[in-house]
């Protein structure tokens, strides 16, 4: 949306803004509960957030993009400010709360949980005001970018609601479609994050880069099973209130796999959870569901109401009262690192195609800091609608229906009938099965076999036939189709790095090794079914 | 386990209303929106509605009539009972239980 906007403020006079869903609505950003990360605060500067973004991506960052994000980012993060997003005051400035892996508290949020929601809903209103110039467009499903000569010049789509393809013709394409966490079977996904963009860009030619590196949520919810609120939501209560992370016999263990004492606070960093609760389970000491338990039993219900207020009457509502209860969580895919290789200006290897937020790889490098993933999204969306509105200014080739051709006759072939969403289903299991956060060279080249097979029944067309109305099984087959390349560039990514670094833990190869401090890039050839390293 | 039985509405517009109904069992606490992704798995790929954000409640996708009452089906809990599903009467229905949400000026129809 931001891209959008930008693009309208830099001059741009026809931008259209596609959503597979709601626009808006669809994807990670109206989800997100929690916190944005932005040196707004006094005393703090753009570059020390740098630093810590920098050693959390352990060597792996791209040092330009990574600056923008916390440059521009805190800029975006002012405007959003200016145009009412409501971020938490104290005092005359911003409340800001310290994550994991910040030297400082630099995180602002809107109260209570509503994070996501407040940035969408923002950010919706602004793009309403730039008029006619921006055309929203919901349910419209990109399945394939038009490349004439190596220049991408525009889209072929289905339109959900009718079943029927469309053809966009765009002197500049900018994919933000956000992360692929929806591989997974336990993730905090939308139904939209199948990484769709990572396969469009893949097929027309431009190059991913450090895919391999897929962030897990150390505690997300497990149970009991909790509606209406997402899973990951447990995050802020930690920030607010520390909270203490317990295994089955209800001790503490973060120190035993490397961490430090957390004495009730917040201070271990996402991988480092990750592994802690994963080994502790492996030791056959989690809690009943495979998990850990968190316990905030020890802080006082006042405390509890005056920090999550109406949040603690949702609990409530699920059987869950905090001064009582423990809950059980256990690591969720929840971000991914890797994606698109942009340069600083959001331009892919493909002339007339650009990338931003989460689809965008290489500003977090091997891990990325909580409350960056929000930043990031408003940074490159910025930067990148700016800079298409440039591009489109300039002369571009002619759309040639003919370039679509193949992509429409895609979405217009006709095959019998089978039952993708079971097919999906495989795939998220075997993803959690052997390309966690933990992996082995066993288990990732079982992994491979198993999707080579899954391709094979995925077959070369949808079932059924086209043109009927919000038909999930057509659209399941059209995700598995780019989530089964997508699949294939994280394995691919994850076999060839022979080592241990942040979000990516191979266990045959538990060190970090010196060599391997350099981004892994995959392209598929012209005319290819599988990927390479480029 | 304790099991409900759904009773969904089929069918695109002009089709003449029908309710197919599935058993199924659940566990407690889970919500419709479970139990309707579940049998699109097991038992009918083909059955149609809609969702995007599945448990934040924050995508607002999942509207649906319960016994004819308004509800959004990722917060509406299963319960061990004959459950009826409708789509949103006042919205152009697409097909089953899906219905054109967007505003007007954010659709190609
Ligand atoms: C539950 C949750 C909580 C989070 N909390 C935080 C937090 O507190 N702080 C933080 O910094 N980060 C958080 N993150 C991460 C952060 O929200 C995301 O990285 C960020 O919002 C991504 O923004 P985006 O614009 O790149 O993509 P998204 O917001 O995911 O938007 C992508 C859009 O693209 C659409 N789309 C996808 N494929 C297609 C296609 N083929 N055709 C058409 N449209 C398509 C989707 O429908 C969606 O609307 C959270 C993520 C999740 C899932
Ligand atoms: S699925 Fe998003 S609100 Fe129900």
């Amino acid at each position: 949306m931001l891209a959008a906007i930008e693009a309208t403020r830099h001059g741009a006079g026809s931008v259209l803004l596609l959503d597979r869903s709601l626009i808006g609505r669809g994807g990670a950003t109206v989800m997100a509960q929690m916190t944005v990360a932005a040196a707004v605060g006094p005393g703090d500067h753009w570059q020390y957030h740098l630093a810590d973004t920098l050693a959390a991506g352990r060597g792996l960052c791209d040092p330009e993009l990574a600056a923008l994000l916390c440059r521009v980012g805190a800029e975006c993060i002012l405007e959003m400010d200016d145009w009412k997003v409501g971020w938490a005051r104290q005092g005359n400035g911003f409340a800001q709360v310290q994550a994991p892996g910040h030297d400082r508290a630099r995180c602002v949020y809107v109260d209570f949980l509503s994070t996501g929601p407040a940035v969408s809903r923002t950010l919706r209103t602004q793009l309403q005001r730039q008029g006619e110039g921006i055309r929203r467009l919901g349910e419209i499903l990109v399945t394939d970018l038009v490349v004439q000569n190596g220049t991408v010049t525009g889209a072929v789509a289905l339109n959900v609601a009718t079943g029927q393809p469309i053809t966009i013709a765009a002197p500049a394409t900018i994919i933000a479609t956000g992360g692929l966490t929806r591989l997974y079977a336990r993730n905090s996904a939308s139904a939209n994050m199948s990484g769709d963009g990572y396969a469009l860009a893949a097929r027309a030619g431009a190059r991913l880069i450090d895919m391999e590196f897929v962030q897990f949520f150390p505690i997300g919810h497990l149970a009991p099973r909790l509606i209406g609120m997402d899973p990951i939501m447990w995050d802020p209560f930690r920030y607010k209130l520390g909270g203490r992370l317990l295994n089955g016999a209800m001790q503490e263990f973060v120190e035993r796999w490397g961490g430090d004492a957390e004495d009730g606070t917040y201070s271990t960093t996402r991988d480092l959870a990750t592994y802690a609760i994963t080994k502790e389970v492996e030791a056959g000491r989690g809690s009943p569901n495979g998990g850990a338990w968190l316990s905030f039993t020890h802080v006082p219900e006042a405390t509890l109401r005056a920090a999550f207020g109406p949040v603690i009457d949702r609990l409530a509502a699920n059987g869950i009262d905090l001064t009582r209860d423990c809950i059980e969580v256990s690591p969720i895919a929840h971000y991914h690192m890797g994606g698109i290789r942009v340069d600083p200006r959001m331009r892919t290897d493909l002339p007339g195609l650009l990338a931003a937020g989460e689809a965008v790889g290489g500003a977090n490098g091997a891990n990325r800091l909580s409350g960056n993933a929000i930043t990031e999204a408003l940074a490159f969306g910025r930067i990148a609608g700016a800079e298409a509105a440039r591009i489109a200014a300039l002369p571009a080739p002619a759309f040639n229906p003919a370039a679509a051709a193949p992509a429409l006759a895609l979405l217009s072939s006709t095959a019998s009938m089978r039952n993708i969403a079971a097919l999906v289903a495989r795939l998220q299991h075997l993803m959690a099965q052997h390309v966690g956060p933990f992996r082995t060279a066993a288990g990732l080249n079982q992994a491979s076999t198993a999707l080579a097979a899954l391709a094979a029944e995925l077959g070369t067309a949808p079932p059924g036939t086209p043109g009927i109305p919000h038909d999930l099984n057509r659209q399941d087959w059209l995700d598995l189709r780019q989530m089964l390349l997508v699949a294939e560039a994280v394995i691919i990514g994850a076999i060839a790095r022979t080592e241990s670094r942040g979000a990516h833990q191979r266990e045959d190869f538990p060190a970090l090794s010196p060599a391997w401090e350099r981004n892994l890039l995959l392209r598929l050839p012209a005319g290819a079914t599988h990927l390479e390293l480029a | 386990m304790p099991s409900t039985r759904l009773h969904i509405r089929r069918g695109g517009p002009g089709e003449a209303p029908r309710h197919d109904v599935f058993d199924l069992s659940f566990e407690p606490g889970e919500s419709i929106l479970d139990a309707l992704r579940r049998l699109r798995i097991s038992a009918d790929p083909t059955l149609a509605f809609r969702y995007a954000c599945l448990n934040a409640n924050a995508c607002k996708e999942c509207m649906m009539l319960l016994d004819g009452k308004v509800i959004y089906a990722c917060t509406a809990r299963l319960e061990a009972r004959d459950m009826r599903l409708d789509p949103l009467p006042n919205k152009p229905l697409l097909r089953d239980l899906a219905t054109a949400i967007a505003p007007p000026d954010e659709r190609l129809d």
